[in-house]
């Protein structure tokens, strides 16, 4: 990191934006503190005054809030697998799952268990972080695509185990009658009536996992998976162990959201396999590539903007075209078509504006190899089987060459 | 211009083909067997009651395994061609499931069976001839619109949009159709059946498996003979290579898509038929399932798919019939799981397995 921050001298001190970025860089943690506390008393605040009083209640909007937290911590942890290790994960919510069913084996009537809330949450990151070690070790061995296809395949067999074995979990009922985390000391007891404490926790969950995983991604390892997304027989060829080093993008993905698991059913009080299905997965996905492949307040903020677009907007536009009464459109439920609009957003993203709404830098760079390429795409002499275009590696590495390596922003 | 041999090919084909068709033989008279005596040991019939049961289960499980083969061929050509995994492609066997119950549905105008056979030849042939070629040419458009832009992206680019394109096939169905189950006509007559040693074997079932066969070696003909199929298989093997030699690239990557539209289409015509309902999301289990076949089989390889797709069709029929149809997808994934750890190459591959 120290290497890092001296070797960023070209930008001139007088431009206070600039300046501004130096500092925010040399203290991450603390700015990440910092602007969550603004953020959150803003978001304490906005409720209370229109047009967001009008929608609802302040405390469903914090509830609303809390909800997005477990949004954003999903977002933030398939990050890492996508954005930062550039691996595909597409059964995402499979970890998720299991940081829910954690959490309710070890607080529920149907397990007779009544664990501490705090412990239990790193106990369930945990146990998805066995699980994706469990199931990333023998497919990161091969090309990336097999990831893709495994971990489709493991998001889809897990909730069908949570439902067949309906010993153990209840099946399709799942396990309901979670209890509540215990009161915590500042943010008092938490109940269905008041979200708020449940907000606050969700922010601080989240505001710890951004330090966490920004040091990460400054660190060593970040370094190594940004190495092994770019080019991973160069990594491999610069002494990056290249199998361990995704198996951990992995591991932490899976981390992630266990955590996010926890919070969940915790806040819930229920678990049941259809809250896991691929369409959570594919969200998630949806909200990391709006978001910004690659920039973690990118994704954390797409995250915030869809869930926001998924729970409020889309039913409010329900209400307002049913107000106006306009013949035609009062019988669509804007609900059904959302995740037809992720789809047709995501191909238009990855078509159009590849590095997302708040784009990494670096990443930018990356996803417009073709453009750099000489001649146009459809230009039969230039052809190269995906991904693997040569001369791509080289007019990227010249590009790359010119800046400060590891000045993402 | 004289006929160029692919490295892989063996001096005699017919010699080839003919051992394997013995070895088809043998492990499906293997299945069989296996199957009664599981029949038998774990399923409570006794042994004169498990061998009717295991004939009739057999033949099932061949026509399965024969919409999977189908499915898995588009998977593993495009694959072979362009190395995505295009996770819309079950997505199109769906709509080509949807097409064909429409076309016959609006037809018939309603479910019955048609026992008339001139009849039922001419309303099979007009659904294959209505449902390919707007299967066939959708799946080439996907592939002109989306997929085409984005080849020389990075790898994550075009393996993320097709499971956006996966998303919306779904979405369409799913707005257009509802989301329940849709009935599909069974105009195959479903009682049609051959009696043999006490079993009822279904002709729809061994109809599904011949349509199957004539369509998967109309496929190899095309592949191994013609001038197309050769640059299909030179641009597979290198495409800067194959484009020095005056192979269009894009024309063959866009007939890989069309035929395996073409053969999705099929194998969605005679799922209606063979289960009488369509849903909006057939496509990702069939998908999933005919993509762990393309990959048993070795993918990018086409006998491998046809292979790993009557092994899934196996496995799954086999599980189904024990009464334990509930943990077919849980098998697959395990088969899965097993040959990316042991076999990565699949049965016949020997494009993959590099790393990286």
């Amino acid at each position: 990191m120290t290497a890092m921050t001296s070797a960023r001298p070209t930008t001139g001190p007088s431009s206070p934006r600039a300046r501004l970025q130096a500092f925010a860089h040399l203290h991450r943690s603390a700015t990440i503190i910092a602007s969550m506390v603004l953020i959150t008393v803003a978001m304490i605040l906005l409720p209370q005054v229109p047009p967001l009083s009008f929608i609802q209640r302040s405390d469903a909007w914090y509830d609303t809030f809390a909800n997005a937290g477990v949004f954003i911590l999903l977002a933030m942890g398939l990050n890492v697998v996508v954005g930062l290790a550039g691996l595909l994960d597409l059964g995402y919510a499979a970890f998720f799952a299991i940081g829910s069913y954690t959490y309710a084996y070890s607080n529920s009537p149907f397990s007779h268990q009544n664990l501490p809330f705090l412990p239990m949450l790193a106990v369930g990151a945990a146990v998805a972080a066995v699980f994706g070690i469990a199931l990333g070790a023998p497919t990161l061995r091969l090309r990336g695509d097999y990831l893709a296809i495994m971990t489709l395949g493991f998001g889809e067999i897990v909730p069908i185990m949570f439902l067949n074995l309906d010993k153990w979990t209840e099946g399709t009922n799942g396990i309901g009658g979670i209890f509540r985390p215990e009161p915590l000391p500042l943010l008092g007891e938490f109940t269905p009536l008041s979200p708020f404490a449940y907000y606050i926790l969700s922010v601080m969950i989240v505001t710890l996992a951004m330090i966490l995983l920004y040091r990460m991604q400054d660190s060593r390892i970040g370094r190594a998976w940004n190495a092994i997304r770019e080019d991973e027989l160069a990594a491999a060829a610069n002494g990056i162990n290249t199998v361990t080093t995704k198996l951990l993008a992995f591991a932490i993905g899976a981390t992630t959201a266990g955590f996010a698991g926890v919070f969940n059913a915790s806040k819930l009080t229920i678990v049941s396999p259809e809250q896991f299905l691929f369409a959570v997965s594919f969200s998630v996905l949806a909200m990391v590539i709006l978001g910004g492949m690659g920039n973690i307040w990118g994704v954390a903020a797409g995250a915030f903007v869809v869930y926001l677009i998924q729970i409020v907007l889309l039913k409010q536009l329900n209400g307002i075209v049913e107000n106006l009464n306009v013949p035609f459109l009062t019988k669509v439920n804007f609900l059904d078509y959302q995740y037809l609009l992720f789809g047709i957003a995501l191909v238009l993203m990855m078509l159009f504006r590849p590095e997302g709404l708040f784009p990494s830098q670096r990443r930018r760079r990356e996803l417009h190899i073709a453009d750099e390429l000489e001649g146009p795409i459809d230009e039969p002499g230039v052809i190269g089987s995906m991904g693997e275009t040569p001369g791509a590696d080289e007019t990227f590495n010249e590009a790359a060459g010119e800046d400060v390596p590891g000045h993402d922003r | 211009m004289t006929a160029i041999a692919s490295p892989a090919a063996q001096p005699n084909p017919l010699s080839r083909g003919i051992r394997m068709t013995v070895i088809a033989v043998v492990a499906v008279v293997a299945y069989m067997l296996i199957l009664w005596v599981l029949l038998f040991g774990l399923g409570g019939r006794t042994v004169a009651n498990a061998f009717p049961e295991a004939l009739q289960q057999t033949v099932n499980a061949l026509s399965i395994g024969a919409i999977y083969a189908l499915i898995a061929l588009g998977y593993t050509m495009v694959y072979g061609i362009i190395e995505l995994i295009n996770f819309a492609h079950g997505d199109i066997f769906m709509l080509g499931a949807f097409l064909a119950t429409v076309f016959i549905a609006g037809i018939t105008g309603n479910n019955d069976a048609v026992t008339n056979i001139p009849l039922l030849i001419v309303l099979l042939l007009g659904a294959l001839v209505f449902t390919m070629p707007i299967i066939g040419l959708l799946n080439v458009g996907i592939e002109r619109a989306v997929y085409r832009p984005l080849r020389h992206a990075p790898r994550l680019a075009p393996l993320i949009t097709a499971v956006g394109v996966s998303f919306i096939l779904q979405n369409v169905a799913l707005t257009i159709a509802g989301s329940g189950d849709r009935k599909s006509p069974q105009i195959f007559p479903l009682d049609w059946t051959i009696p043999i040693g006490g079993a009822q074997v279904s002709i729809l079932s061994i109809f599904i498996f011949v349509l199957a066969m004539l369509l998967m070696l109309a496929l190899q003909a095309f592949v191994s003979r013609t001038r197309l199929g050769r640059a299909m298989r030179a641009t597979a093997q290198d495409q800067e290579a194959s484009a020095l030699m005056g192979v269009d690239a894009n024309q063959t990557i866009s007939l890989t898509f069309l035929i395996g539209g073409v053969l999705a289409a099929a194998a969605g015509l005679v799922w209606g038929l063979r289960f009488g309902f369509v849903r909006f999301d057939l496509g990702f289990n069939s998908g999933l399932k005919a993509f762990t076949a393309a990959v048993l089989g070795g993918i990018g390889n086409i006998t491998g798919a046809v292979i790993g797709g009557f092994i899934i069709g196996f496995i799954e029929n086999g599980a189904a019939s024990l009464g334990y149809s509930r943990w077919s997808e849980f098998l697959v994934f395990v088969i899965l799981t097993l040959v990316l750890l042991f076999k990565p190459t699949g049965i016949l591959g020997q494009l993959t397995g590099d790393r990286a």
